[in-house]
């Protein structure tokens, strides 16, 4: 479960949430709109311990993200929208995250394959000489074979092409559907499927929050 | 303390693959090499000859090139980090700040101390080919000096970049920072100071301070100073405190000084937002 209650946060005197009050339960399947600005990220980046609230709250699982980031972390497996420019191969990268998360990499393997991404001839590669789509199927993958009980997507088909994100879609389904998740997406034909719930933020408020 | 292991160990494998590794590595090696093709070794001036020269020569090059490489260094991968969404994404996993934080610092020392210690050994090498000398009391507190300078510096370096998440206002800060200390070695501090006619218990205590300075000190205190070389404000310091005196604080002061920079660079880091 997770809980965010009154949450206010601001940059530079300028309101990016103002007062977020929001419930995820188990199952809860959430498609997370708003225009550039609205305070999606920012939201977001609460929820993982990025960013300490000027106001209100944030709890997953009990535990407060920039309090005791680590109880917290262990239920949030995280894509972001742009796959940052790790210097490190996929090796690193996958003894990294495993080392941290305690996966088994086989499962990122096969995960990769799922997205149609032979990663097995890549694993000594430096992951910022990949392309868009691939770096950003590696980290779908990771985050899947972390196995948590939430989910954070943050555009996580921008760099995917159609059939790409047809598989990303599938995936979703068949190894998430117990789970809970946060999407941002602007594609809402493509997700109207696989969400249950449709919450809206303008201007660091929701002014939309409703069960489909 | 496995995960700031593993947090070390993934910044050297990756510090290892950067050009600025590779130029900062070749710079300390090549210092090392010109000084013995420029013959600097044979020359006799201020009493310095042989090995010993060589090492004294080496040593305040470092003095110079060291701190402005590990400040900039430093605050570009972290800042840099945070500005390319790198931070985000590491951070999402569950890891605590103390073992992020402090596993990045121990990798980042390993990957600026190693090139150092592998020119000092080189010139220990060619020195005793040349020379059949082997200064090992000063070989050993060259690899101290250089190493507690560098522990200094980098714990500035990681304050900074806690402190400012702009890169290119964090590099100016790091060049500025150097650019400070650099200005307040013996010479200029001396030349300033008395023009301005502050009391003498200042500028020693401004020396005293001065990493960069306190690094000098150290380096020439195994030798007769001679006070064109060291200076007048070191002279009197060398003087007062003794040898030893100086050595041990040489050696102590810039461990302490990363320590806190270190520990203040992490309270920030810790207590305000990450990205």
């Amino acid at each position: 479960m997770i809980e965010v209650n009154n949450l206010c946060k601001s940059f530079k005197k300028q309101n990016i949430l103002d007062g977020i009050t929001l419930s995820i339960g188990d199952k809860d399947k959430i498609i997370l709109l708003g225009q550039n600005g609205a305070g999606k990220t920012t939201l977001i980046r609460c929820i993982l311990g990025e960013y300490f609230p000027d106001k209100g709250s944030v709890s997953v699982y009990g535990s407060i993200p920039y309090i005791k980031r680590e109880d917290a972390l262990h239920h949030i497996s995280f894509v972001p929208q742009i796959p940052p420019p790790l210097n490190m191969t996929v090796n690193e990268l996958l003894l990294y995250s495993s080392g941290l998360s305690g996966f088994c990499k086989e499962k990122v393997i096969e995960y990769c394959d799922m997205l149609d991404f032979d990663i097995k001839p890549h694993l000594t590669k430096t992951f910022y000489k990949f392309s868009g789509g691939m770096k950003q199927k590696l980290l779908i993958a990771i985050a899947f074979a972390r196995n948590t009980d939430f989910y954070i997507f943050d555009e996580p088909t921008a760099n995917l092409d159609t059939a790409g994100r047809e598989k990303f879609y599938i995936m979703v389904e068949k190894l998430i559907s117990d789970k809970s998740f946060i999407m941002i997406s602007h594609r809402i034909d493509e997700v109207k499927n696989i969400v249950n719930r449709n919450i809206e933020l303008d201007l660091g408020r929701i002014i939309r929050d409703e069960k489909v | 303390m496995r995960n700031i292991m593993l947090i070390a160990g993934q910044d050297i494998k990756g510090s290892l693959r950067s050009r600025w590794f590779i130029g900062y590595s070749l710079i300390f090696i090549s210092l090392v090499v010109l000084i013995f093709v420029s013959g600097v070794t044979e020359s006799r001036v201020m009493g310095f000859t042989g090995l010993t020269r060589m090492l004294l020569v080496f040593i305040q090059a470092c003095n110079i090139i060291m701190p402005v490489f590990v400040l900039i260094t430093t605050v570009r991968s972290i800042t840099g980090d945070r500005e390319s969404n790198v931070l985000e994404y590491m951070l999402s996993f569950p890891v605590s700040l103390f073992a992020y934080y402090f596993g990045k610092l121990i990798g980042r020392f390993i990957i600026i101390f190693l090139p150092l210690l592998f020119a000092l050994i080189l010139s220990l090498i060619i020195g005793v080919l040349k020379t059949n000398q082997v200064p090992v009391d000063l070989f050993i507190l060259y690899i101290g000096l250089l190493a507690f300078n560098a522990f200094a510096f980098l714990g500035i370096g990681f304050f900074i970049s806690s402190v400012i998440k702009n890169m290119e206002f964090a590099l100016g800060i790091s060049l500025f920072v150097w650019l400070f200390l650099i200005a307040f070695i013996d010479i200029a501090l001396i030349g300033f100071m008395i023009k301005q006619l502050v009391p003498e218990n200042v500028i020693y205590i401004t020396a005293l301070l001065n990493p960069v300075q306190v690094f000098r000190i150290g380096a020439i205190s195994l030798f007769d100073p001679v006070l064109s070389v060291i200076g007048p404000a070191s002279f009197f310091i060398l003087d007062t405190a003794g040898r030893t005196g100086c050595i041990i604080y040489s050696l102590i002061y810039p461990f302490v000084i990363g320590l806190v920079f270190a520990f203040a660079g992490y309270y920030v880091f810790k207590k305000h937002d990450i990205l």
